[in-house]
């Protein structure tokens, strides 16, 4: 019997700290078949289990262009994140999924893609912003804003610096407050908007970060000719099941695990706690 | 000779006491009978044996947050409305352990569990009971994934039910088109009347747990006083509820003034999502021992009015009574529908009976209609 609230065990390969409270985690599946049959999406979200303290959601942070690896980006907010950050190299988890409709990388095809991230809210854009770097010549110009509180609160800063050196990716990055020897752009993130050159009729823009910031970027994007339907967005909701069977993540009619968790700001509007 | 039985889709009757023998062919064919029983001044559902375990000689009287039993002029066994407890009891557990894992050698290994699961055979189930079932099986097994729990509970289960003939003063069946006449899915259906049980077979299985027990064709003599007896009930029924445009009514009246109003009296207890016969909102628990080398989970009911149900990092989605209480509300008379093609609403009025402060779902929609923003 197929049971979807069974998990596979899949182990930590290696983990790496993002910021003081935040951490990446590499993993890998100790069944090679069920590895392998592991299809996901960019958006998706995975059902980690910490045996002993339970079961959360967690988006996908790594590109299905690069299936070796199976990274989710965590920060450590109660007790099932703090276990996770403790485990070590070699310890086991649970995983179900994926789940959810993940980003539709289709429709983006022959697009200019805008990511607007803030904090970790990068983490679910990675996925995509890999998944169109690796498959650079399907998508047109790739535009990545991307903010944080302080400059210790950016995360994936090697890959900041790689996409930052690449000619074929515009990145540009503020900090809501600088630290001593912060020489870059200080400001909630809107305010890059004034230094990039945006085509919103070719455009799909992707958006994630605490909800202050969706608010405030969705305000400018719609203000500068973004259709809503263009403006893409994936919610947090803890989504405990994963398959629409719980309840937990409903609002309205929507079911953020099964409808979501990506949706674009036409759809979104339309939803009432 | 083979003993002759009733053809389905026939109506038979048969006496009062051979619903024992009916009880006994369900038991010699491998079922765990479950049904209504008296217990701690309610009628609840439990194992059943004997026939002498129906709350014979017992009804109920129900008002808005107020239940209680009385006893009848006559030993009716089935003189009875819904009970708090509804079938979800078996089919949805309030607790199941989903899995076990152990960790050997630094590897955990995951054991399913297993769950012994009895052929239910439910008995007393009434029309608003089946077209809640209905409803969870849309929940849980249909889409693209399905629950194999509840379809290892549900799948087997042999169903005896009841037709109504008195109405609680909470139901409102009627308005939901959901009963007081169950019109199938039912194995057997009985109408019980002063001398004598009308049944309906309703599958070759309810036909074949007839054997024996000297059944006859009904008259229609027996037909007519069953019909008017379930009719009856209909015509009783106090409550109602209009349904015309009733999800577009709610969607446009979420700032009605109404869901302050109702916050304030509303304590957010969750009976009524207990109680409830189509509520499915569940959380799971994780148990561990103390070196956290072997763990369980469980899969418990929740309640969308758990202050901590809609929380993520940061704070909870619908903090406040009015947020959650509109949240049931609309879920289960509107966004259900969006959903799974259905009211989650079956008019059964156990969230009318069971809610401490007697909050009457009816009236809350009625004071949305009356005053309507849009």
């Amino acid at each position: 019997m197929n049971d979807v609230f069974l998990p596979d065990i899949a182990t930590l390969v290696k983990a790496w700290d993002e910021t003081p409270d935040t951490k990446t985690f590499a993993w890998r599946f100790r069944d090679l078949k069920g590895g392998k049959d592991f299809h996901f999406l960019p958006g998706q979200f995975l059902e980690l289990s910490v045996f002993g303290y339970g079961e959360a959601p967690f988006c996908i942070a790594s590109s299905p262009t690069r299936p070796d690896a199976l990274e989710t980006t965590v920060r450590r907010t109660g007790q099932l994140t703090d276990a996770l950050h403790r485990l070590g190299n070699g310890d086991e988890v649970g995983i179900r999924g994926p789940f959810g409709n993940g980003f539709d990388a289709e429709a983006a095809r022959g697009k200019d893609l805008l990511f607007v991230g803030g904090g970790i809210g990068l983490a679910p854009l990675r996925s995509l912003i890999w998944n169109a770097l690796d498959e650079r010549d399907r998508f047109g110009k790739v535009t990545i804003l991307y903010g944080a509180r302080t400059p210790s609160d950016l995360v994936y800063r090697h890959e900041l610096k790689e996409w930052e050196e690449r000619s074929d990716v515009e990145l540009l990055i503020t900090v809501d407050w600088a630290a001593p020897g912060w020489t870059g752009n200080v400001g909630v993130v809107p305010v890059l908007f004034e230094k990039v050159t945006l085509h919103p009729e070719s455009t799909l823009a992707y958006v994630c970060g605490p909800p202050i910031m969706i608010r405030f970027v969705v305000r400018d994007l719609l203000a500068r000719g973004f259709k809503e339907e263009a403006v893409i967005s994936t919610l947090e909701r803890m989504m405990q099941c994963g398959i629409g069977k719980c309840n937990h993540c409903a609002i309205g009619h929507r079911y953020v695990c099964r409808d979501g968790p990506v949706f674009n700001y036409s759809q979104i509007r339309e939803l009432v706690e | 000779m083979k003993p002759s039985l009733p053809r389905v889709a026939a109506s038979v009757v048969v006496s009062k006491a051979s619903l024992q023998k009916v009880f006994d062919n369900m038991r010699v064919s491998g079922f765990s009978l479950v049904g209504p029983t008296v217990r701690e001044g309610a009628i609840v559902l439990d194992e059943l044996t004997q026939m002498s375990e129906l709350p014979v000689g017992w009804s109920d009287l129900q008002a808005p947050g107020g239940y209680r039993l009385e006893r009848t002029r006559e030993p009716q066994y089935f003189a009875y409305s819904c009970g708090p407890q509804s079938w979800k009891k078996y089919l949805l557990p309030a607790r199941l352990k989903l899995f076990s894992v152990e960790k050997e050698n630094g590897n955990w290994r995951v054991q399913p569990a297993q769950n012994l699961v009895p052929r239910y055979a439910f008995i007393g189930v009434r029309a608003c009971e089946l077209s809640a079932i209905a409803i969870q099986d849309r929940v849980f097994m249909t889409g693209e994934f399905r629950d194999p729990h509840y379809a290892r509970r549900r799948e087997p289960i042999f169903i005896l039910a009841v037709q109504c003939t008195q109405s609680a003063s909470t139901c409102f069946c009627v308005s939901m088109k959901t009963g007081p006449r169950a019109a199938g899915g039912f194995d057997l259906a009985l109408t019980e009347l002063p001398d004598t049980f009308v049944v309906e077979v309703g599958s070759e299985a309810g036909s074949e747990m007839l054997r024996d027990t000297a059944w006859a064709p009904a008259t229609a003599f027996d037909l007519g006083r069953a019909t008017q007896a379930c009719q009856r009930a209909g015509r009783e029924m106090q409550r109602q509820m209009r349904t015309d445009d009733l999800p577009g009514l709610l969607y446009n009246n979420l700032e009605h003034p109404r869901w302050d109003e109702v916050a304030t009296r509303c304590l957010s207890c969750a009976n009524c999502t207990q109680v409830c016969p189509t509520c499915f909102c569940v959380n799971v628990e994780d148990h561990s021992n103390l070196k956290a080398t072997a763990a369980e989970r469980t899969r418990v009911w929740d309640s969308c009015f758990a202050l901590d149900f809609s929380h993520v990092h940061g704070g909870n989605i619908r903090p406040t009574i009015r947020s959650r209480y509109r949240q049931w509300l609309t879920h289960k008379l509107a966004s259900w529908i969006d959903q799974f093609g259905v009211s989650g609403c079956v008019g059964c009025g156990r969230c009318i009976t069971w809610c401490p402060v007697g909050i009457d779902l009816t009236e809350e929609v009625q004071a949305i209609r009356d005053k309507a923003i849009k």
